[in-house]
């Protein structure tokens, strides 16, 4: 559906996407996820054709962004990040002039305009300027607006941002109920949203595209991403030396010495790649330790996200 | 054709979506109907040939006001990201956006039809003059308007976007004005006196229509609008 290939742009002599190529796939919802000014919202812009690549190119739907951005405009519905919106006109007539520039047939129109403000709710206000709306009716004009020509792909940028948590619990409702439909991309730089909206995530990160798959994934993959806490007793020097050699270990570290009067229990935290309980209790048995606790932990997408973005 | 239209009639619009519209039309009657009256009892002649002989200063800090917010405003608030990425062509925005200051400054024009009534009332005016000259602010009005709309998108701040426009406008003005022409040497002197706007208004104010003119006058409309199309097309700006 969309097909991005070695993207770069330059804004003068600011580099602010580094040759980034990925797909996405028809009916997918694909969080985009990087800290501020790491290229999410200049990638957008130019899948919309807002903006011309430095170089490298697009193609959604089988359509160029070079030679055919009327034909990719067409097929895309486009929030823009702060959403911004012609404070003089009102809800109604904003919706229609967009449906009328989006060429959808004048029969239809009046049934697009009142199916787009169903479901985003927007009865109360549809005779209010929009200057007068609060962020979050602003936001769902916004949506309205991306979808009253029924395209084939959304794309979000940052489209919870500045809302309250409630208005942002309803905002990720209604983008999954869309993305039932649709292919979306949307970007974020708040983890949570990703992991309650998003098939999956692409990771951007000064510029660069560092990691992409599903949540459960990327998790899975960052190294260390399991963290076993066990509370082994033995010879310290010798469990040290069996944990290096042991090939399921990534990492650890002695968090803890017990009490000498209880026979010097050392506490661990051991990361690795997967969950490892199981091999780490039978070279306690084999070596004939002891052990009195042994606790998996996952981690987080956040740190996932700080190891991903940091190294 | 029909997104031309469309987004004219949503510019045209938003000119009276604030009270700043009707302001500034009031304050322009109010500014030409005392030029005007000041000379014609100061000429006591049943002419309009005062009023068109001012127009062109009138306009110069006119047309810029109104195109200054076409573009800068669109590029301040964000819209343009919206109305750019609808499937339109840059061409087709810049054409509206020309055809509904076009319209705006063909009421303000309409509404100052006291004044030839005024001329008939009082005398017997060549009408045909009159008409020429009108047609002859139009053709300027326009192209000041299409240099206001191309300085519009040079920015995302209208305050700078009128000081550009104007800039443009009088430097376009004065190399046709006699006091620019008595300074650069004399085989220059045609050149210049033909790029001049005023030059070829007023011919017009006097009641000729020549094609040269009106050939010129489409040339600055046709040159100033495809550097918008251009300067819209490659953009790098927010
Ligand atoms: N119009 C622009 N002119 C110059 N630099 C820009 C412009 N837009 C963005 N940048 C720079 O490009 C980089 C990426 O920005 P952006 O794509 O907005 O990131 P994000 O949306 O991830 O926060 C940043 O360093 C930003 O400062
Ligand atoms: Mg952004």
């Amino acid at each position: 559906m969309i097909k991005i290939e070695n993207l770069t742009k330059y804004y003068g002599p600011v580099l602010a996407v580094d040759s980034v190529s990925f797909e996405v796939s028809k009916g997918e919802v694909v969080g985009f996820l990087g800290p501020n000014a790491a290229g999410k919202t200049t990638t957008m812009r130019v899948i919309t054709c807002y903006l011309r690549p430095t170089s490298g190119t697009v193609s959604v739907a089988g359509y160029d962004i070079h030679n055919h951005p009327v034909e990719v405009r067409r097929r895309i519905g486009y929030l823009p990040e702060n959403c911004p919106l012609y404070p003089e006109m009102n809800v109604v007539d904003y919706l229609n002039y967009i449906a009328k520039l989006r060429q959808v047939p004048a029969a239809e129109r009046p049934r697009r305009v009142k199916e787009m403000i169903g479901i985003t709710g927007l009865e109360d206000v549809l005779w209010k300027d929009i200057g007068e709306l609060s962020k979050g009716f602003r936001q769902r004009v916004g949506l309205a607006q991306s979808m009253v020509h029924d395209p084939d792909i959304l794309i979000f940028d940052e489209p919870t941002a500045g809302l309250d948590p409630n208005q942002i619990v309803e905002i990720r409702q209604l983008i999954r109920e869309i993305g039932r439909e649709k292919t979306i991309i949307l970007s974020t730089h708040i983890l949570p949203e990703v992991s309650a909206t998003c098939d999956r995530v692409l990771i951007i990160n000064d510029a660069r595209l560092v990691a992409s798959g599903t949540t459960d994934e990327l998790v899975s993959r960052a190294k260390g991403a399991d963290v076993v806490t066990a509370e082994i007793r033995g010879p310290e020097e010798e469990v040290y030396q069996a944990l290096r050699k042991a090939d399921f270990v990534d990492e650890f570290r002695k968090i803890k010495e017990g009490p000498e009067e209880d026979g010097a229990w050392l506490t661990l935290e051991i990361e690795s790649t997967g969950d490892i309980r199981e091999k780490l209790f039978r070279l306690v048995v084999e070596k004939n330790w002891s052990m009195r606790e042994l606790k998996l932990e996952k981690m987080s997408l956040e740190e996932v996200f700080a190891k991903l973005t940091t190294s | 054709m029909k997104n031309i239209i469309t987004i004219a009639r949503k510019e045209f619009r938003t000119y009276f979506e604030s009270p700043i519209a009707y302001i500034f039309i009031t304050a322009f009657l109010l500014l030409v109907n005392f030029l005007y009256l000041w000379t014609f009892f100061l000429v006591g002649q049943a002419d309009m040939r005062s009023f068109f002989g001012f127009m062109p200063f009138v306009f110069l800090f006119l047309v810029p006001s109104i195109t200054m917010r076409l573009w800068a405003e669109e590029r301040k608030m964000g819209t343009l990201e919206v109305l750019l990425t609808l499937p339109v062509q840059e061409k087709e925005v810049v054409l509206g956006k020309f055809i509904a200051s076009f319209v705006f400054l063909l009421v303000m024009l309409a509404l100052t039809f006291n004044i030839p009534l005024l001329v008939g009332f009082l005398g017997d005016p060549d009408w045909g003059m009159i008409i020429c000259g009108y047609l002859g602010c139009l053709l300027m009005g326009a192209s000041y308007l299409a240099i206001g709309l191309f300085a519009s998108a040079l920015s995302d701040n209208q305050i700078v976007a009128f000081i550009l426009a104007i800039a443009i406008c009088t430097a376009m003005l004065i190399v046709g004005e006699w006091f620019f022409l008595i300074l650069v040497p004399d085989v220059f002197v045609p050149f210049f006196n033909y790029l001049g706007l005023g030059t070829h208004f007023e011919s017009m104010g006097r009641g000729v229509i020549d094609t040269r003119d009106l050939l010129y006058y489409i040339s600055v409309i046709g040159v100033f609008l495809y550097l918008n199309v251009y300067t819209v097309e490659n953009r790098n700006w927010v």
